[in-house]
C-alpha cells in the first residue's frame, strides 16, 4: 500500500488555500486564476479516489470551460474592481452600511458552524479506510450512465438547450429604437440615477 | 495515518470547502466572485459524492457528478448572462446596486 496521505494532504492543502484566496481577492480576474488552481487540486482529489474519468471531467469541463466563460465575462465587463470600505464612506450618501457588515459576520459564523456541523454530520458513520475495490473503467460508468439513468442523461440535454436559449435571450443587446419584442425595450439604456 | 487518506478525512476536506464557498458568498460584494463561491459549493459536493462512492464501490457517485457539472455549466451561463444583462442596466457589479425589486 502506498503512502497516499501525502498527495492527499498536498492536494487538499492547495486547494484549500487557493479557495480562500478565490474569497480574498478582491480583483474578480485573480479570483478566477485561482479557482482554476483549486479545481486542478480537487482534480488531483478525485485521482486519489480512483476516479480518473471524473479528475478529467473536472479539468476539461469546469477548469476548461466553465472558468473560461467567467473569464470571457469578466473580461468583457471591463473587471471593475470591488469597491473598499474607504470608497463606499466617501461616497456614502443614503445607503445604508451597517446592514452589510453585520451580513459578512453572519456569514463567517454560517460557514464556520458548516465546517463543524458538516464535517460532524458526515463523519458520524466512522468512515475508515475504503473496502473493496473501486470502479474505475470508463466503460462501467458509460454503460450505468446510458442504462440506468438514461432518461436523467436526456433531460439533462433538454436542460443544456435551455439554458443555452436562455443566456442568449437573457443577453442579448437591444437595436437602439428597433422593435423590441421582450424586455422593456432598448430606448432607455442610459446610465442609471 | 498509515496508508490511504480515510472517507473521514476527504469529508472534513469537503466540509471546509464548502463553508468557504458559503462565506465567500456572504463576504463578497461582487457578483462575478458570489458565482464564483457557488461553483466552490457545488465542488465540495462533488468531493463528497466521488468519496463516497469510492466508499460505497458504486459508480453513482461518479455519475452524479456527471449531472452536478451539467447543472453548473447551465448556471454559470444563465448567472452570467444575467450578471452581463445587470451590468449593462446599472454599470456595477455591486449587488446593493440592484434594488429595482426593493420598496
Amino acid at each position: 500500500m502506498t503512502i497516499d496521505v501525502i498527495p492527499f494532504y498536498l492536494f487538499g492543502a492547495v486547494a484549500v488555500v487557493a479557495s480562500l484566496l478565490v474569497i480574498a481577492q478582491r480583483s474578480p480576474i485573480y479570483s478566477v486564476l485561482l479557482l482554476i488552481a483549486s479545481f486542478g487540486a480537487l482534480s488531483g482529489l478525485y485521482v486519489l479516489l480512483d476516479a480518473p474519468f471524473v479528475a478529467v471531467i473536472q479539468i476539461i469541463v469546469y477548469a476548461g470551460a466553465i472558468m473560461v466563460l467567467f473569464l470571457f465575462v469578466v473580461m468583457l465587463l471591463n473587471a471593475p474592481h470591488e469597491e473598499t470600505e474607504e470608497d463606499l464612506a466617501r461616497e456614502a450618501g443614503s445607503r445604508p452600511r451597517s446592514a452589510s457588515s453585520g451580513l459578512k459576520v453572519f456569514g463567517v459564523v454560517l460557514a464556520a458552524l458548516f465546517v463543524v456541523e458538516l464535517g460532524w454530520a458526515l463523519t458520524r458513520r466512522g468512515g475508515g479506510a475504503f473496502p473493496g475495490r473501486p470502479v474505475t473503467s470508463v466503460a462501467a460508468i458509460g454503460l450505468s450512465l446510458f442504462t440506468d439513468y438514461a432518461f436523467a442523461f436526456e433531460v439533462t440535454s433538454v436542460l443544456i438547450l435551455v439554458a443555452m436559449v436562455g443566456a442568449v435571450v437573457l443577453a442579448h443587446r437591444e437595436p437602439a429604437g428597433g422593435n423590441a419584442h421582450w424586455g422593456e425595450g432598448g430606448s432607455q439604456g442610459g446610465p442609471p440615477e | 495515518m498509515n496508508g490511504m487518506p480515510t472517507l473521514d478525512q476527504y469529508l472534513v476536506l469537503s466540509a471546509i470547502l464548502f463553508a468557504i464557498g458559503t462565506a465567500g458568498v456572504f463576504v463578497r460584494r461582487n457578483v462575478i466572485t458570489i458565482l464564483l463561491s457557488i461553483e466552490i459549493m457545488l465542488n465540495a459536493v462533488n468531493l463528497t459524492f466521488v468519496a463516497f462512492g469510492r466508499a460505497l464501490g458504486s459508480s453513482d457517485g461518479q455519475i452524479i457528478v456527471f449531472f452536478v457539472m451539467t447543472v453548473a455549466a447551465a448556471e454559470a451561463a444563465v448567472g452570467l448572462a444575467i450578471v452581463i444583462a445587470l451590468f449593462r442596466h446599472r454599470q456595477s457589479l455591486d449587488p446593493d446596486t440592484f434594488t429595482l425589486l426593493k420598496w
